[in-house]
């Protein structure tokens, strides 16, 4: 135990259902970057607010993947805080587009809760802060990297 | 062509995605004919692409524009082997759920494909 505050061993985030989080997490990455990267190159005017907000998402997912991947606990942390995060604007921005569509001429990735990617947007916050809960609560204090 | 292609890539990958599923439902990582049944479907996706290159070539327009267009191509076929290696790091019945999930993304953007050409 001593050594744990030197080298500390890091919590492996991506074994078994972690590593399908991370899947999907990735591929989210993908789908919100590269449209909200094509949109604001294309056609920022034609619904600034939508693709800003496409764009921020993409970058929570980036986040949320790089600290799975690296694991740790200062890791898991952060990305608990980021899914939490994550959930609050699916629901934010998902009530928003359904009380006010106007504000919104084009869809979000988390326009109408994610309806538009079968809704993982709003299912996988949530089935991450599960996951890294329990990870707390499996890990041995003394495990050696 | 293009669209015969699309469909029987969403196809395959359906029925990989319910292979993966099935060996993920008796606890089973994914093995060597798992292995061979992505190659067959990523290889589906690779001639989809190189098949959409050439008609992009030949003059013809996608209905909501060609960055989407070859962009979807690449994510396509970028797909089933990115889930095939995380499955080969992931040794138990999660690696053959991630291919699985990741057979269903492939269908779908598959479909997304399809609205994309103009089919």
């Amino acid at each position: 135990m001593p050594v744990a505050e030197e080298k500390p061993a890091r919590t492996r985030l991506i074994g078994g259902p972690g590593m399908l989080l991370v899947w999907l997490y990735g591929v989210m990455v993908v789908g919100a970057v590269s449209r909200s990267v094509v949109q604001i190159a294309t056609e920022f005017d034609k619904a600034p607010l939508a693709y800003s907000l496409s764009a921020v998402a993409g970058l929570v997912y980036g986040f949320i993947t790089y600290s799975l991947v690296r694991g740790g606990e200062t890791a898991r942390k952060a990305a608990l805080v980021c899914c939490a995060a994550e959930l609050v604007g699916v629901l934010t921005v998902g009530t928003w587009t359904l009380v006010d569509p106007s504000a919104f001429p084009d869809a979000t990735v988390w326009s109408d809760y994610g309806m538009g990617y079968l809704f993982i947007p709003v299912l996988l916050p949530v089935t991450a802060m599960f996951w890294l809960r329990k990870a707390r609560t499996e890990v041995p204090a003394g495990e050696q990297g | 062509m293009l669209d015969a292609l699309t469909w029987a890539t969403a196809v395959a990958a359906l029925v990989l995605a319910a292979w993966c599923g099935w060996a993920a439902y008796r606890d089973q990582p994914t093995k060597d004919w798992h292995f061979i049944g992505m190659a067959v479907v990523s290889l589906l996706a690779l001639v989809q692409l190189v098949v959409g290159i050439v008609q992009l070539a030949r003059g013809e327009k996608p209905e909501q524009g060609t960055t989407i267009f070859v962009s979807y191509l690449i994510g396509a076929f970028a797909c089933i082997p990115a889930a095939g290696f995380m499955s080969l790091a992931e040794r138990t019945r999660w690696g053959s759920v991630t291919v699985a999930a990741g057979g269903v993304v492939l269908a779908v953007l598959q479909v997304r494909l399809y609205d994309i050409w103009g089919g």
